[in-house]
C-alpha cells in the first residue's frame, strides 16, 4: 500500500466533483480510504466529462455500425473509408466550459485538442470547422426596429428585458465572439490546417453558456491507422511534447462537470493555454514516428491529461502501467505528484515502444524540437500504480478506475410550461414583404458569416475546393493523401530527406488533376444545429438537424459515409434536460439510421446553464460524405442569367421557431410540423443525382429564413438576381401525383410560404429541360428565372423587390461586430 | 506493432503497388512532356518547423519543374537553381513574424545564394523572412485591421519585365489583374518614403493590390517587391495556392514558370 501521510477527507472528495456515494464506492474498490493521489485520479475519471455518467446508456442506442466505417466510438476518433484505400477520421468535441471563461484560449485549446484526437489515430489533419453559440449579440435590439416593432417583446419578455442588462449582456457576447474567433484562426492558421466552414447562432439562452464546439477531419491510409490499446508486457511508456504544468488542473471534474454560477473568474487557472507552434511539431513528430513503425500504440492527452490517457490505454489494453512521475519533464517546480497526474498542459501525447525502440523515438522527438521521456512501463498486474522515484504513490485497479464509475438512469419528464423566455420582438408587426426579408438576411443568425471566415485560412494544403459561402458544404479534394516518402535508413536524428514531409505526394502528384482522365473525387463535410427548433420539438427539431446536414452534402453532389455529434445540453439531473437528452438522442439515431450514416465518434458536454436557465438543447451534428467528381462539386450561387428557378423536394414551409417568428417576438411552440422523412431523402437523392450529372447550375437548401432568404443567398453568392412569380394554381412540371404537396403550400399565407422554414426544400437553377427531368421524380416548382441584378417576387397580389446592393448592405450586418 | 488484421495490409501493400505503377506511368508522361528540354530546372523549398505552406508551394513548383524540401538545419542548397521560402508561421513566429528563421542554417546558405545572383522567392511569411535577412527591402507590419484576414485579391503586375512575372503576359492592354489568395496577419508593407520612392522608381514595386483590394493597410497598395538587382522577390499573397482551377484560380502558376524561363534563360 502507497505511503501517504495525511489521507484526504469526503469533503475533499465532494470539492473534486464527487458525491457521498461515489466517493463510498471509490473505498469498496479500493479496499481503503484512497490517498490524494488516487482520489485526484479517480476524480477526473469519474467525472461527467470523462466517464459520461449521464449519457452513456442513451448513447448506446445509437447506431454505429455501416459499411463505411472503419473506426467506431471509442477510439480518438471515429474513421469511415473513403475508397482508394484512405480513410477519413473524424470527430466533433466541444470546449463550451473553458471557453465561457476565458474565450480565446479555450476555444484555442479545444483546436488543438480536437487536431490531436485525428492525428492520435494517425491520420494528418486536413481540415477544421467549427460550431459557436453566443447570446444575442446587438446593444439594445428595441433600438433597431421599424416603429412599433418592440411593444410585443417589452410584453413577453421576461429575462434581460431592459436595455441596461441586455447591453450588458450583448458587450459580454461580443468579447466572447471576437476572443473565440481569434482563438480558432491563431491555432487552426498556425499550425496549417485549413478552416473550412462551420456556424454560429446567436440566442438569448446562450447568453451565460457560450458553445464552442469544434470538428477535425484527417486522412491516411487505411493500414497507417492506430489504435490506443496498451500492449506488451515490458514495452516503455513515453510521454512527448511539451513539459507539465499547474495549468488545466481540474479542467474536466471541476470546470466542465458543473453548472456555471458566481465566480467562474476564479476558475481561469482550470483554462490550459495553448502553443500551436508546439502543437505543430508535435504533429510532424507524431505523423513520423508512425510512419516509420516506431509505435506500438498512441494517445493524446486531453481532459484529465495523463491520468486519464494512461488509463484508458491500460483499460483497452487489459494491461497495467507503471508510471514513475519523477521522470516526467515539469516546467514549473515543485509540484506534487497528484498534480503531474492530473495537469491539463496542452500538446502532449503518450505512446508505448518497444524497449529496443526508445532511443529512436527520443531521437526523432529531438530532431522535432519536442521534449521526450520514458515515463514508465505496460505491467501485467492490471493495475495503475505511480511511483514519484522508488516510492509507490498511488496505487488502483485499472478496471476501477475506468469501468467502474456509475452509470445513471436519467429521470425525462417533460415539462409543463415553456421552460424559455420568448425573444425580444425586432420586427414590427405590419412590416412589408421587403422589409421582412431584409430584417431576416440582417438577423445575426442569418446575416453573411464572412466577417467571421475571413478571419480563418481556409486554403492551406491545397484540396479546399469549394469554400465558405460557394456552396452549402465545404469540399476537400480526395488528392493521394499523407505523405508516404520512402523511410532512410539513416537515424532518426538525422536531418535533411530522413524527415517525412508533411502531406507530401510523390512527385508531381499536384499534376494528376491536370493530366489524368480519371475524375479525383472529393470529400464533402457540413456541421450544424439549430437549437431553437431542437427546444420547440428536440426529436423531430434533432432530426431536422441531420437532415440539413445531409441535405447540405446533397447540394455539392456527396452522400454521407459517417456522422460524428457532439451533444450540448444543461443539466441532465432536472427532468426537462433529461427529457431534451433523450428525445434529442432518439431523434439523432432515428436519422442517421434513415440516412446510413452511422455515428462513428462525438461528445457530450453537459451542465450548460447558468443562473438565467439551460441552453437550448443543442445537438450539433457532423456530416462527412463522398462525391465522385470534385470538378462537379456544386454551388450554391446562381450562375447564368435565363436558368430557370425551382422550388424541389416536398418542403412544407412553417412559421413555427422559425427565425421570422423569433424576430416577430413569438414564444416558441409546443412541438414542430411532422417531416416527410421518405420524401426528404428521396428529395436529397434527386439533388445528389442531378449535381453529379453536372446537370444544375446551383443547389441550396432551404434553412433559417426560409424560401426567400434561400433566394436571396444564391443571388449574393452568384451576383445575379432572379424574377419570380408565385401562383395560386397554374400547375409546375411535377407529376400528378406530387399535386397534393404543392396545392398545399399554394394554399398557405405568402409570408409563411416566402420566410416559413421546415425540411426537404432545395433552390435550384439550371435548364428547363433539366428541371422537368426532376420533376419526374420529386415534387418540383419552377418559380422564374435568373436575372440581372434585382431579386423581386410576386406573390398573392404583394410584390417584392430589392437590389443586390440592398441585399448585400443587409446580409452584412455582422461586420461592424468585429469593427 | 499495430492491431490490423493481417487481411488489412495485404490489401494496403495491393493499393500501394497500384499507387507506384500509377506515378511511375505519370512521370513517365512528363519524361516525354520534357524530353525537348535539355534539362529540369530544380527549385528549392524551405521548411522550417512552423513553415504550413512548404508542400502547397512544393506542388506549385512541381507543376513547372522539379522541387524538393530543403530542411531548415542544413547549409546544403542540393543544387536547386531557385529557392521559394515558404507560408506559415516559422518558428511560431514568436518575437516577430520571421525574426528568427533568418538565423535558420539554411538561411546562411540562402543569403549566399542570393549574392551570387540566384533567383529566391519569398511567399508571405518567408517574404517576411527575407525582409528581417536584409535581403529585401522594408518591413511587414500588422494588418490595418489587426486580425488575420483571408482574402481572394486581385493584383496589378507593376512591372512585367521582372524575373518573376515575365510569364504573367503583361503585354496584353489592358493587362488583366491576377487573382490570387492572401492570408496573413503581419502584412502591411511599410519602408521609409525615400525608400518607396526609390523603389518605384527601379521597378522593385512588382505587385500592387488592384484599387479597392489593399485590405491590409500596406504603404502605396505594395504587394509584391524585388531587391535592387531584381533577383529576390517577394510578396504576401499566395501564388502556389492559385495553380489549379479545381481550387480556385491558376493565376499564380505564372510566377513559377517566370523563375523558370528566367533560370532556363540564364543557361542558355
Amino acid at each position: 500500500m502507497p505511503e501517504s501521510a495525511v489521507l484526504p477527507t469526503v469533503e475533499d472528495a465532494l470539492a473534486l466533483g464527487l458525491t457521498r456515494a461515489e466517493y463510498e464506492l471509490v473505498r469498496e474498490k479500493q479496499g481503503r480510504a484512497p490517498n490524494q493521489v488516487e482520489l485526484a485520479m479517480y476524480s477526473l475519471l469519474w467525472s461527467e466529462h470523462c466517464a459520461y455518467k449521464h449519457s452513456k446508456k442513451l448513447l448506446r442506442t445509437l447506431p454505429t455500425e455501416g459499411p463505411h466505417v472503419v473506426m467506431g466510438p471509442g477510439e480518438n476518433a471515429g474513421a469511415v473509408d473513403v475508397g482508394g484505400g484512405l480513410v477519413c477520421a473524424f470527430k466533433v468535441e466541444s470546449h463550451n466550459h473553458p471557453s465561457a471563461v476565458e474565450p480565446f484560449q479555450g476555444a484555442a485549446t479545444g483546436v488543438g485538442g480536437i487536431l490531436r484526437d485525428i492525428f492520435a489515430i494517425g491520420a494528418r489533419p486536413i481540415a477544421v470547422l467549427d460550431s459557436l453559440r453566443f447570446g444575442e449579440p446587438h446593444l439594445d435590439p428595441h433600438r433597431s426596429p421599424p416603429d412599433g416593432g418592440s411593444d410585443k417583446g417589452d410584453a413577453n419578455n421576461s429575462v434581460g428585458s431592459d436595455a441596461k442588462s441586455s447591453d450588458e449582456g450583448a458587450v459580454r457576447t461580443r468579447y466572447l465572439l471576437d476572443g473565440a474567433v481569434r482563438g480558432i484562426g491563431h491555432y487552426g492558421n498556425s499550425i496549417g490546417v485549413p478552416t473550412v466552414g462551420g456556424e454560429v447562432y446567436f440566442e438569448g439562452p446562450y447568453e451565460q453558456s457560450c458553445l464552442v464546439n469544434a470538428m477535425a477531419l484527417g486522412l491516411c491510409e487505411r493500414a497507417q491507422l492506430v489504435r490506443s490499446a496498451a500492449a506488451g508486457v515490458g514495452n516503455a511508456i513515453v510521454l512527448f511534447g511539451a513539459s507539465t504544468g499547474r495549468d488545466g488542473i481540474g479542467g474536466a471534474s471541476v470546470l466542465a462537470s458543473a453548472e456555471h454560477g458566481e465566480g467562474d473568474e476564479d476558475r481561469r487557472p482550470t483554462v490550459q493555454v495553448g502553443d500551436p507552434f508546439e502543437e505543430k511539431k508535435l504533429m510532424e513528430c507524431s505523423l513520423e514516428l508512425l510512419e516509420r513503425g516506431l509505435l506500438v500504440s498512441l494517445q493524446d492527452l486531453g481532459a484529465g491529461g495523463l491520468t486519464s490517457s494512461a488509463a484508458e490505454m491500460a483499460s483497452k489494453g487489459e494491461v497495467g502501467i507503471d508510471i514513475d512521475v519523477a521522470r516526467i519533464p515539469l516546467r514549473e517546480q515543485g509540484m506534487e505528484p497528484f498534480e503531474v497526474m492530473v495537469s491539463e498542459s496542452q500538446e502532449r501525447m503518450l505512446c508505448v515502444v518497444a524497449p529496443a525502440d526508445v532511443p529512436a523515438v527520443l531521437g526523432l522527438c529531438e530532431k522535432w524540437e519536442v521534449g521526450g521521456a520514458a515515463i514508465g512501463t505496460v505491467t501485467d498486474t492490471h493495475q495503475m500504480r505511480i511511483f514519484e522515484g522508488e516510492r509507490l504513490v498511488g496505487e488502483m485497479p485499472v478496471r476501477a478506475l475506468v469501468d467502474d464509475c456509475p452509470l445513471y438512469d436519467l429521470a425525462p419528464e417533460k415539462p409543463a410550461r415553456p421552460i424559455y423566455p420568448p425573444p425580444p420582438a425586432t420586427l414590427a408587426p405590419g412590416a412589408t414583404l421587403a422589409q421582412t426579408l431584409l430584417a431576416l438576411l440582417a438577423s445575426p443568425n442569418v446575416a453573411s458569416r464572412r466577417p467571421l471566415f475571413e478571419q480563418y485560412d481556409a486554403i492551406v494544403q491545397s484540396r479546399t475546393v469549394r469554400r465558405p459561402e460557394q456552396a452549402d458544404a465545404a469540399v476537400l479534394a480526395l488528392r493521394p493523401g499523407p505523405s508516404l516518402p520512402a523511410v532512410d535508413s539513416g537515424s532518426p536524428g538525422a536531418a535533411g530527406r530522413a524527415c517525412a514531409a508533411p502531406h507530401e505526394p510523390p512527385a508531381h502528384a499536384a499534376t494528376a488533376t491536370d493530366r489524368s482522365e480519371e475524375p479525383l473525387p472529393a470529400l464533402a463535410v457540413s456541421i450544424d444545429g439549430n437549437g431553437r427548433r431542437v427546444a420547440a420539438d428536440p426529436y423531430r427539431g434533432t432530426l431536422a438537424v441531420a437532415l440539413e446536414c445531409a441535405a447540405n452534402l446533397a447540394c455539392v453532389g456527396a452522400e454521407p459515409l459517417g456522422t460524428t455529434n457532439n451533444l450540448n445540453f444543461g443539466n441532465p439531473e432536472k427532468p426537462h434536460i433529461a427529457w431534451q437528452l433523450s428525445e434529442s438522442v432518439r431523434g439523432l439515431g432515428d436519422a442517421c439510421r434513415a440516412l446510413q450514416a452511422p455515428i462513428v465518434g462525438g461528445n457530450v458536454s453537459l451542465y450548460n446553464e447558468g443562473p438565467a436557465g439551460p441552453i437550448y438543447p443543442t445537438p450539433v451534428v457532423g456530416m462527412v460524405g463522398r462525391l465522385p467528381d470534385a470538378a462537379r462539386a456544386g454551388r450554391l450561387g446562381f450562375a447564368r442569367e435565363g436558368d430557370a428557378i425551382a422550388l424541389l423536394g416536398p418542403f412544407a414551409p412553417s412559421l413555427a421557431a422559425s427565425e421570422l417568428a423569433k424576430l416577430r417576438g413569438e414564444p416558441l411552440p409546443d412541438g414542430l410540423p411532422a417531416i416527410d422523412l421518405d420524401g426528404v431523402l428521396a428529395a436529397h437523392a434527386a439533388v445528389r443525382d442531378a449535381v453529379r450529372a453536372g446537370t444544375l447550375s446551383s443547389a441550396h437548401d432551404i434553412s433559417e429564413g426560409g424560401l426567400a432568404v434561400a433566394l436571396a443567398e444564391c443571388c449574393l453568392a452568384g451576383g445575379l438576381g432572379a424574377t419570380l412569380a408565385f401562383s395560386a394554381s397554374t400547375p409546375g412540371p411535377s407529376e400528378r401525383r406530387f399535386d397534393a404537396t404543392l396545392a398545399r403550400r399554394r394554399s398557405l399565407d405568402p409570408r409563411e410560404r416566402l420566410f416559413g422554414e421546415g425540411s426537404g426544400g432545395f433552390v435550384v437553377s439550371g435548364a428547363h429541360e433539366a428541371l422537368a427531368e426532376l420533376a419526374a421524380r420529386v415534387p418540383l416548382e419552377v418559380l422564374g428565372t435568373v436575372s440581372a441584378d434585382a431579386l423581386s417576387i410576386a406573390i398573392a397580389g404583394e410584390a417584392l423587390s430589392v437590389t443586390l446592393d440592398e441585399l448585400a448592405e443587409a446580409h452584412g450586418a455582422l461586420a461592424e461586430l468585429f469593427g | 506493432m499495430r492491431t490490423e488484421a493481417p487481411i488489412s495490409r495485404v490489401w494496403a501493400k495491393q493499393i500501394k503497388e497500384e499507387a507506384r505503377i500509377w506515378w511511375a506511368k505519370a512521370r513517365a508522361d512528363d519524361a516525354d512532356m520534357r524530353r525537348a528540354q535539355a534539362r529540369e530546372m530544380k527549385f528549392g523549398v524551405l521548411q522550417f518547423p512552423g513553415s504550413c505552406d512548404e508542400v502547397d508551394a512544393l506542388q506549385a513548383a512541381r507543376r513547372v519543374g522539379d522541387a524538393e524540401l530543403l530542411w531548415h538545419g542544413e547549409r546544403d542548397l542540393r543544387g536547386a537553381d531557385a529557392i521559394v521560402v515558404p507560408g506559415g508561421f516559422s518558428y511560431g513566429d514568436y518575437l516577430r513574424a520571421g525574426a528568427i528563421a533568418r538565423f535558420a542554417p539554411v538561411m546562411e546558405a540562402v543569403i549566399e545564394f542570393a549574392r551570387e545572383g540566384g533567383l529566391v522567392l519569398g511567399i508571405c511569411n518567408g517574404f517576411q523572412v527575407l525582409c528581417e535577412a536584409h535581403l529585401l527591402p522594408g518591413a511587414l507590419l500588422p494588418n490595418a485591421n489587426l486580425r488575420f484576414t483571408f482574402r481572394q485579391v486581385a493584383l496589378d503586375v507593376v512591372n512585367p519585365d521582372s524575373a518573376f512575372t515575365k510569364a504573367c503576359g503583361y503585354a496584353a492592354h489592358p493587362p488583366r489583374s491576377l487573382s490570387i489568395p492572401a492570408k496573413h496577419s503581419w502584412g502591411r508593407y511599410h519602408a521609409d518614403e525615400r525608400t518607396l520612392d526609390e523603389l518605384e522608381s527601379n521597378g522593385q514595386v512588382v505587385l500592387r493590390y488592384s484599387s479597392g483590394e489593399n485590405f491590409n493597410g500596406s504603404l502605396r497598395d505594395i504587394a509584391g517587391v524585388q531587391n535592387a538587382a531584381g533577383n529576390v522577390f517577394g510578396l504576401m499573397p499566395h501564388p502556389e495556392h492559385a495553380v489549379d482551377e479545381l481550387t480556385g484560380s491558376t493565376d499564380g502558376l505564372c510566377i513559377f514558370e517566370s523563375m523558370r524561363l528566367a533560370v532556363e534563360g540564364v543557361r542558355a
